[in-house]
């Protein structure tokens, strides 16, 4: 390993401590490190630990650079950084002081922020009366409003928050245009800074001059499609800029029935959909990976019982189990409310027990297939020799036979994340998924279904969850065949 | 094959058998009935007497799984896994905890829920091989990029959009067909229509997609070669020797979904008010009544399992190489 890797080594895991450390200095807060936080960072330090393990070997950096190498890859990865870094955000947890007691003793606030709740305080707390529409100045349904002439007139009131900035509505469109534009100029000048960086950096590494790095970035002629990853991110931080500009003075996707800025709401359920899509693979990733292996290394009654134990599981449709383990769930929360401190507490574990209960009905799928894979394994010359050799059946498995058969472990690992993300929309809608108070793109459809019935309709959430969620999905599901190109010798021709 | 077959079914008792443990371990055990009286009187203001009497009119008054004061047989009869778990096993089905009789809801709902799920299925699979298809015949042209791109896309979308989008489009701004509800016989068909292509539509993505691996993997074999070797036509080559060959591993892989048609789709027909099987399912879930939750969950494996079966014959069937030993 060398010095490089160990100053990102400690960076990414210095990262978390030294903001909670940051937010306890500066704002007085208090940490607040919830089950699925915890999880998330584990799985951050284990990607972390697993690039540099596959720097360092030459035949899994070839792989992965076969993975990038793709320019649809490049960009899915692009576009599932961005929406990782919004969940890692989103998942650093403390509680605000709100009162300093006569002893000097703080109180600290019962609802529990995340730092991405910082950042986006004015939507969080620019909450309206009811519905309005996307950058709208005025509500969406009628009020009666008594004039300062003492007549009472029904029309649409203004805003408190949206456009509350202007005092001439019929500067509205260009006030919109205009914050558009230079939000999108300043992304844009942000993407060109990252170009430059680019640029100097394959400069510095190829030994060109900096000029004929930025022009054979842009020609496509690098070995890995930097283009492709440059030109989705300057999508990106344009749309970003001009969003985050308009948010300002605007509900960018308007407000939700109680008001609510559902920009926000959006935003906020990036975090569930990964931790759905992740967590639940890292729990299930264990039993699948030692069961199948073992099923398929010692076969005989071991392999009796653990196919014994997946074919029944597998043989209850997953929907009615999860279904039936979520409800289980809630009378044992509602009977127990003295094991949760705080609402999101509650809402966190009933999280991260969705994770678990979707891994135990999604892990045996993988583990059958990686019993075949072993079947095939175990008649290797090499794990022949191995045995003849005299090595103890624990060490063939953890040596011989359990890297040998990561490759079907990945693929699966990707395949299934998009999966994942849907099926959260789809449990919540059935009233099994994520606690009701938690933001999730399936609750907010579901909030939104019986909108569809007004007349104008409010289509606002809808689009927003519905256009986020294919977003993430669509890079996923692209990140994912170019994984499985790359890693299965049997994609490969196709 | 007989005795393959009273094989596979003896298989099935200890699969069920387990598959009744977990449903009994999740609703009796990690809660006790006492919890799921409490949670459906209310959870505030419950006397003793009405958590006895609920659990008294269901049955849930017995010991779990051994009861020390009955004699003989009954000491293992009468009991709650005996009672509500393994008569499941003679599709006794019992009554919910509504009152209801599970057993003839059941008969009662899982027509509309075919009449979705059938249709779906066939012109699904249909429409699927059509697809996967026609992007294997004109392999690594634009059409069959483009196909994969929008299939990509296709599988991208959450089923729930299909669902709402048609609705909207067809239901309400076209004013083509009612949006939700449903009809005895015949006069159904207009409340069918839609659900039925939001179905097929839904599953194209994947569908042609999986298909269309299959006819490549297919078309690489050495049989294609030698076909294309003697002059035969391409059209030829495709549609005698590939699809049929194709067709193998397609429709093998689609005979173990067929027995879980009956239990319906759980979105399709709650989003359409269809009473079907799912919804049923979907109502049991939301009024928390576990007796119906535990028969389906039981239905579903059964199914699955006879699914399994079926997959094995349908080998024999399609390809004589292989036998059922």
């Amino acid at each position: 390993m060398d010095r490089v890797d160990f100053v990102t080594l400690a960076l990414l895991l210095g990262l978390p401590p030294t903001l909670f450390a940051l937010l306890a200095v500066g704002l007085d807060a208090k940490p607040v490190i919830l089950w699925t936080d915890a999880l998330l960072y584990l799985l951050v330090a284990a990607v972390t630990g697993f690039v540099l393990y596959a720097r360092r070997r030459q035949d899994l950096r070839d792989t992965w650079r076969a993975v990038l190498r793709r320019p649809l890859g490049m960009a899915a990865l692009v576009v599932l950084s961005a929406y990782g870094a919004l969940g890692l955000v989103d998942s650093v947890h403390f509680r605000l002081p709100v009162s300093q007691g006569e002893g000097g003793e703080v109180h600290y606030a019962g609802e529990s922020l995340s730092l991405f709740d910082l950042m986006a305080t004015p939507l969080r707390e620019g909450v309206e009366k009811t519905y309005s529409a996307p950058l709208a100045i005025t509500a969406f349904v009628k009020e009666t409003v008594e004039r300062a002439d003492g007549t009472r007139v029904r029309e649409y009131p203004r805003l408190r928050y949206g456009g509350a900035h202007l005092d001439d509505p019929s500067r509205h469109r260009a006030d919109v245009a205009a914050r558009a534009l230079w939000g999108a100029a300043q992304g844009a000048l942000v993407a060109v800074a990252a170009f430059l960086l680019l640029a100097f950096l394959l400069a510095r590494r190829h030994g060109w001059s900096w000029a004929e790095a930025a022009g054979r970035v842009l020609r496509g002629e690098t070995t890995l499609p930097w283009w492709s990853a440059l030109a989705t991110l300057t999508v990106l931080l344009v749309l970003a800029g001009a969003v985050v500009q308009l948010a300002g003075g605007y509900h960018v996707f308007g407000t939700d029935k109680v008001g609510n800025d559902v920009l926000y709401q959006a935003l906020k359920s990036v975090r569930t959909g990964l931790i759905i899509g992740t967590l639940t693979t890292l729990v299930m990733l264990p039993f699948a990976l030692v069961l199948g292996v073992m099923a398929g290394y010692f076969r005989g009654w071991v392999d009796d019982v653990i196919q014994y134990l997946y074919t029944t599981l597998s043989s209850i449709p997953g929907v009615l189990l999860i279904a039936a383990a979520v409800l289980m769930l809630q009378v044992y929360m509602a009977n127990h409310p003295e094991l949760f401190e705080t609402e999101a507490e509650r809402a966190d574990l009933r999280l991260f027990f969705l994770c678990v209960i979707l891994g135990i009905t999604s892990w045996t799928g993988l583990c059958r297939m990686l019993r075949g894979e072993t079947l095939k394994l175990r008649e290797m010359d090499y794990v022949t020799a191995a045995r003849a050799l005299g090595r103890r059946p624990g060490a063939i498995l953890a040596r011989h036979l359990t890297p040998n058969v990561l490759h079907i472990v990945l693929i699966s690992v990707v395949l299934d994340f998009s999966g994942l993300v849907l099926a959260e929309a789809v449990l919540s809608y059935v009233g099994v998924g994520v606690d009701p108070s938690m933001h999730s793109w399936g609750n907010m459809i579901n909030s939104a279904r019986l909108e569809m019935a007004r007349e104008p309709m409010v289509w606002w959430s809808l689009a927003a969850a519905f256009s986020f969620m294919f977003v993430l999905v669509l890079a996923a599901n692209l990140f994912a065949d170019a994984v499985r190109d790359a890693f299965d010798p049997r994609h490969a021709r196709n | 094959m007989f005795a393959y077959l009273v094989r596979r079914v003896l298989y099935a008792f200890p699969i069920l058998l387990g598959v009744n443990l977990i449903t009994f371990t999740l609703f009796f055990v990690v809660n006790t009935p006492d919890d799921m009286a409490r949670m459906h009187l209310g959870m505030k203001h419950v006397t003793p007497e009405a958590v006895a009497q609920w659990k008294a009119e269901r049955g849930y008054d017995k010991p779990l799984l051994f009861n020390a004061e009955a004699e003989g047989l009954a000491k293992f009869s009468d009991t709650i896994f005996y009672q509500n778990s393994l008569r499941l096993f003679l599709f006794d089905f019992g009554r919910s905890d509504a009152g209801r009789d599970i057993g003839y809801d059941i008969s009662q709902r899982m027509w509309p829920s075919l009449a979705i799920a059938i249709p779906v299925f066939l012109v699904g699979l249909l429409t699927n091989i059509t697809f996967a298809l026609a992007m294997a015949f004109f392999r690594a042209s634009a059409l069959d990029l483009w196909g994969v791109v929008l299939c990509v896309v296709l599988m991208s979308i959450s089923p729930l959009f299909y669902i709402i989008a048609g609705q909207y489009v067809a239901g309400k701004l076209l004013h083509l067909v009612p949006i939700s509800g449903y009809d005895t016989g015949v006069a159904a068909w207009k409340f069918l229509i839609l659900p039925v292509i939001i179905g097929i539509i839904s599953g194209i993505g994947s569908g042609a997609r999986w298909y269309r691996t299959l006819f490549l993997e297919e078309m690489g074999k050495d049989y294609v070669r030698t076909a294309r070797a003697k002059g035969l036509p391409e059209t030829v080559v495709m549609f005698r020797h590939v699809l049929q060959n194709a067709l193998i591993p397609i429709l093998t892989g689609a005979v173990v979904v067929i027995p879980l048609l009956f239990m319906g789709s759980l979105i399709m027909e709650s989003f359409f008010g269809i009473p079907g099987l799912g919804s049923y399912t979907i109502d049991a879930i939301n009024a928390q009544d576990f007796a119906i939750v535990r028969a389906m969950v039981f239905l579903g494996s059964v199914l699955y399992i006879v699914g399994l079966v079926l997959t094995d014959l349908s080998y024999t069937l399609v390809d004589p190489r292989v036998r059922l030993e």
